[in-house]
């Protein structure tokens, strides 16, 4: 047995990854020893700095494009672009899950196991101070997420899946208000997440065996040894074929794809809304930052003769998004149905197999990112005396009331319906043009009909909140304390210069589009 | 062109002209954005912000004045970039620019300082300031952009902040629909305006001035031709020139101020200053300057027929003014050195129209409102600034001898004649009959307004004089009728020689007729005209319409131009967008809805398929999956790729 060696690590091409990893045990230990009346301030305040400090990093190696870690980590133009992406999303997550403003106590409540209804949980529901380990787990989360995107073999894929998604089944689960279907999501996220990984893990273990087929050579899942396997492997490509479906089905999981997006509208719907936000943004791109590198790098030989089959799944997403949202009647599924149908879109970039398909999806990711969020935190806003008033019906007249939310809300459901001048025209033209380009025209019709179907289901809520008069159900907008505050102007001006002057992004986008193998 | 044209760039004090564009721009949003909370202030601040300009103005006209070449620009922003489109957010001060701004400027002070008073009693005098300085930021970009795009930019805006303006009074109907009139006929011109760009572009890949003048020569005949005319469209769309000329008069319905800077000074000068400013594609194509110079010929005699017509002390002077631009379109169009006599002839009709329209508002706010000249006489005896002010604007529009009419109107008649053949008899003589004309339906007006017998409606004792606020407005601008006439004459085509193409201009063919001769004649029927109307209407006229000939009903009806428009482009407008809801209604909408029907069943139907139960999502992921790894396993064995 030859003597383990352990690999030369690059401690500044992965500093991003150990400051949220260390933040967050930090976080653990904060849990055990602040007191519990500093405990929020603490913790949200170290989220925080690590998030700050981790985008630093990633800012100063903006000019890395080196593989360490024994080539289990790539840190290359997508993934500090991704990187980058996720923190800046992250700081605005973080912001809504720290807002003690709007409700008292915060959006998360502190024992999920008292049983529901009673007095104990009105009590607790009224105002009991909200469980602050929320911040190491969005930590792990995050941290998880920047392996994810960063991780150059199967293996710590996987790990990476499991580090940021095992958090996320915690977080859904912790809603103050409707809690039973927020843990029923929960327990539903985890379930589906598992039967995932499965496919995942599976899919590697048959790459495995493909890639033992090349002549002499060690087998591996480190995507130069994949890649060099699809040309050169003797094994059946039948391993091949089957492993990377597998492994498509576990991304696209998370992705939302469809067939794969089934878990999404409840598990939306049941958590934390600034948890939705976090699935709806951070996760998109970790997901997205994978599938592309999956298919640039790895399968870069072969995968292109999957366009169609993919396609296919493109379609269908967009078609299940646009079309199931037309009937929803809680924005909180609408907005999930919507996130589908994005992801649909998203496809279409990723399917573009040129270097503007690819930094045109990462400017997608990133605009659409902070669109979501900014929708996700006017939906905490808008409330009555059980919380978040959800249901659209009640969402009826909400201009009159209050016409400045109103009107940001507008504004940004008319960025998801793709207007000029707002991001949600530029990504959408950032994902289509290579897809033409690429001669995906059927992909391209497909997303410009779904756009237009999608765009109804926008424009009715715009029509509800302004042409109909306040009833007495319609809740008021609760005036957001200073984080929201702040997350909300982060997330329409975003969406705003996106749209207006998107050009530096995309040049950014641009710089960062090659990956290193 | 034998030259090329070059532009300096803007350096030291010049560098800062943008602020001509800022400071009214600013002062205009601060006006609309601060809503009440600016009522008591806010009109202060409108004429502060034009005040500021105009002395910005002035120094900017002396720095110009100390420089070698007289034409610089200052690029701001690249505005657009899109392929192969570059165009600049740059401007261009030049004389022609400079004696617009200072135009703009000096005559907008004098009206906005008269609307302090004229508006002191309208709710809306804030937003009515806010609009008047939209209207003037947007006039000044419009003459100082240095390509056509920034040109078009302010082409717009004026066009808006007069739409505004003109239905100021919303509640009107009348003025609601004068604003929507000139709305939509300064569609038809500005479409001519914009699609001449787009023809800039294709054929010389770019809009900027100084491109544009250097390519114009290597363009063939035809497609300086096509641009000449469409630019000649969005040049009669805005300045009211035939066959768009329609809303001019309308547009009356507006504050009598708006009347006097928008529809008589400013901005319905605009179609003159871009047949100056494109001198150098007008110039280069023959056929098209006698377009331009036929459109200045049949609208300046229309504005005279119709003009002696009317009984609206603001309809006639809006269709003198018609007819007057009419003259200058009849100039710019003559070419070479009657540029530089369309200009002035311009700037003195700048200052004795506004004079005139701001007198006969005078005359309004003392009269209740009346508008109509048979309800007035002998008003000389009540008002006598106003009538001493109106006096010397009516002079100088008939071009009576030393005012200033006579000095910029007569050389556009003698230029006129020194066109070759029988084209100069015929505009020659065109210009000669406007003139007496003009001396005629202005004399009519003048006579029946302040002389004669009273002729008030019961409820009138005794019309009052106007506040100092809005007469000393009306004697600078009558000063201005008076005197600015020889001083423009003689310096202003000196001045405007450092503009690209209007300098070293040679003079056109010997005149058919004899200078001196043409000055007397011309002397002649404007003191014939004038006597005409003077004899006639001396003792007044019937308050009743009076059955006529006719020419005279013709003329009443805008010689058939409106029932013209209306049988030809408007009722089968009618119908066409009649038909159209129909096809809209049955066809589109039947099979949009029937798709939002099919969309909305299957959603509906879909989503009985998201059960909430874990099981059956497991289910639907795995057939996926499967569905997923035997497509994938179908392209490897070929079936699929």
């Amino acid at each position: 047995m030859s003597e383990l060696k352990l690999p030369p690590l690059d401690y500044a091409a992965l500093a991003p990854i150990l400051i949220m990893l260390g933040a967050a045990l930090v976080g653990v230990l904060v849990e055990a020893f602040v007191p519990r009346r500093l405990r929020n301030g603490v913790q949200l305040a170290l989220a925080l700095l690590a998030v700050l400090a981790a985008l630093t990093m990633v800012i100063l190696n903006a000019d890395a494009r080196l593989l360490t870690a024994g080539q289990a980590i790539a840190v290359d133009g997508p993934t500090l672009f991704l990187q980058g992406a996720i923190l800046i999303l992250a700081v605005m997550t973080l912001l809504l899950m720290g807002e003690r403003a709007v409700e008292r106590g915060g959006a998360f409540v502190a024992h999920a196991a008292i049983t529901a209804e009673s007095a104990e949980d009105r009590r607790q529901a009224a105002g009991a101070g909200g469980a602050t380990e929320v911040y190491p787990l969005a930590t792990f989360a995050i941290g998880g997420m920047l392996i994810f995107v960063a991780a150059n073999d199967l293996l710590t894929m996987f790990i990476a899946l499991e580090v940021f998604s095992l958090p996320l089944y915690l977080l859904c689960a912790l809603a103050r208000r409707r809690r039973l279907l927020s843990q029923e999501a929960a327990l539903k996220y985890f379930m589906l997440g598992a039967y995932a990984s499965a496919f995942f893990l599976f899919g590697v273990a048959l790459i495995y065996g493909f890639t033992s087929g090349i002549p002499g050579r060690v087998a591996g899942v480190d995507f130069a040894t994949v890649h060099t396997a699809v040309t050169e492997s003797a094994s059946s490509p039948t391993l091949l074929y089957a492993g990377m479906a597998l492994l498509a089905i576990g991304l696209l999981f998370k992705a939302a794809a469809a067939p794969f997006h089934v878990w999404t509208p409840d598990v939306y719907q049941g958590a934390p809304t600034p948890v939705t936000g976090f699935m709806a943004a951070c996760t998109k791109v970790a997901a997205f930052g994978a599938l592309l590198r999956v298919f640039h790098v790895a399968f870069a030989g072969a995968a292109w003769d999957f366009t169609p089959v993919l396609g296919t799944v493109a379609v269908l997403t967009m078609l299940v998004g646009a079309v199931l949202a037309v009937t929803q009647t809680d924005i909180k599924r609408l907005l999930a149905y919507s996130s589908i149908a994005n992801a649909g879109y998203l496809l279409v970039g990723v399917l573009a197999p040129s270097k503007d398909g690819l930094s045109g999806t990462m400017f997608y990711l990133v605009a659409y990112g902070f669109s979501v969020l900014a929708a996700f935190a006017v939906v905490t806003l808008v409330r009555d005396a059980d919380g978040e008033a959800t249901h659209l019906s009640r969402w009826a007249g909400l201009g009159k009331r209050s016409p400045f939310f109103a009107a940001i809300f507008t504004f940004i459901l008319l960025a998801f319906a793709g207007i000029p001048l707002t991001s949600g025209f530029t990504s959408k033209f950032a994902i289509f043009a290579p897809a033409l380009d690429a001669d995906q025209v059927w992909l391209v019709i497909a997303g410009v009909l779904t756009s237009m179907v999608l765009a109804f289901p926008y424009l009715r809520v715009v029509v509800m909140m302004w042409l109909s008069e306040p009833g007495d159900a319609t809740p008021t907008v609760t005036v957001p304390g200073a984080l929201t505050s702040a997350a909300l102007v982060i997330g329409v001006l975003a969406t705003l210069v996106l749209g207006v002057a998107p050009a530096p992004l995309l040049d950014l986008a641009n710089g960062a589009a090659e990956f290193v193998r | 062109m034998e030259e090329t044209v070059r532009f300096a760039e803007a350096s030291g004090f010049l560098g800062s002209v943008w602020l001509l564009v800022a400071i009214p721009l600013v002062s205009a949003a601060i006006l609309l954005l601060l809503g009440r909370r600016a009522d008591r202030w806010g009109h202060w601040l409108g004429v502060a912000a034009i005040g500021a300009a105009f002395v910005l103005g002035l120094s900017y006209f002396f720095q110009l004045r100390g420089l070698e070449n007289k034409q610089v620009e200052l690029s701001l922003w690249q505005f657009i970039t899109a392929g192969d489109l570059k165009v600049d957010f740059g401007l261009l001060f030049d004389p022609l620019a400079a004696v617009f701004v200072l135009l703009i400027t000096g005559v907008g002070f004098l009206i906005h300082l008269y609307a302090v008073e004229y508006m002191a009693h309208d709710e809306g005098r804030r937003r009515f300031f806010g609009y008047f300085n939209l209207f003037v930021a947007a006039m000044l970009l419009l003459v100082l952009g240095n390509n056509y795009v920034m040109l078009y930019f302010g082409w717009e805006g004026v066009g808006l902040a007069s739409y505004l303006l003109i239905s100021f009074w919303y509640g009107r109907p009348s003025a609601a629909t004068a604003g929507k009139k000139a709305f939509l006929m300064n569609r038809v011109g500005d479409a001519g305006l914009a699609i001449g760009i787009f023809v800039l572009f294709a054929q010389l890949g770019s809009t900027q001035y100084e491109d544009v003048f250097n390519g114009v020569g290597a363009l063939s005949q035809t497609t300086v031709l096509v641009l000449g005319l469409l630019l000649l469209l969005g040049a009669t769309g805005k300045s009211g020139q035939f066959p768009l000329q329609a809303w001019l008069p309308d547009a009356m319905e507006g504050p009598t101020p708006v009347s006097a800077l928008i529809h008589a000074a400013t901005m319905v000068t605009a179609g003159v200053y871009l047949i100056a400013r494109s001198n150098p594609v007008f110039s280069a194509n023959t056929t098209l300057q006698l377009v331009v110079v036929g459109v200045g010929a049949v609208t300046l005699l229309m504005g005279c027929l119709i003009g002696a017509a009317k009984d609206d002390i603001k309809r006639v002077l809006a269709w003198s003014t018609v007819s007057q631009i009419g003259y200058m379109f009849l100039g710019v169009g003559l070419g070479g050195a009657a540029y530089a006599l369309a200009i002035v002839h311009l700037l003195a009709h700048g200052f004795f129209k506004a004079n005139m329209f701001l007198g006969a508002g005078s005359v309004m706010h003392g009269m209740n409102d009346q508008v109509d000249i048979r309800r007035f006489g002998g008003l000389s005896k009540y008002m006598k600034v106003t009538w001493l002010t109106f006096m010397m604007g009516w002079l100088a529009i008939i071009g009576m001898f030393p005012f200033s009419g006579f000095f910029s109107k007569e050389p556009i008649i003698v230029a006129a004649f020194e066109r070759e053949g029988w084209t100069a008899w015929l505009f020659g003589m065109a210009a000669l009959i406007g003139a007496g004309l003009t001396a005629f339906y202005m004399t009519r007006l003048f006579v029946l307004t302040f002389h004669g017998p009273k002729r008030w409606t019961e409820e009138i004792e005794h019309p009052h004089e106007s506040p100092k606020l809005m007469t000393i407005p009306l004697i600078l601008l009558a000063i201005g009728s008076v005197g600015a006439g020889f001083l423009l004459a003689t310096s202003v085509p000196d001045w405007l020689e450092a503009t690209a193409g209007l300098g070293g201009q040679e003079k056109g063919h010997e005149a058919v007729l004899a200078h001196w001769l043409i000055t007397t004649l011309s002397l002649a029927v404007t003191v014939l005209g004038a006597g005409l109307a003077w004899f006639l209407f001396r003792n007044g006229t019937a308050t009743e319409p009076q059955p006529a000939g006719v020419l005279v009903t013709a003329a009443r009806r805008n010689l058939y131009t409106d029932a013209f428009n209306e049988a030809v482009f408007e009722k089968p407008g009618i119908f066409l967008t009649r038909a159209l809801v129909f096809l809209d209604n049955r066809g589109v909408d039947g099979l949009v809805n029937g798709l939002a029907a099919a969309v909305g069943g299957g959603s509906g139907r879909l989503r009985r398929l998201q059960t909430g139960f874990v099981r059956s999502y497991a289910t639907s992921i795995l057939t996926g999956a499967l569905l997923v790894v035997a497509a994938f396993l179908a392209v490897q064995a070929g079936w699929l790729a």
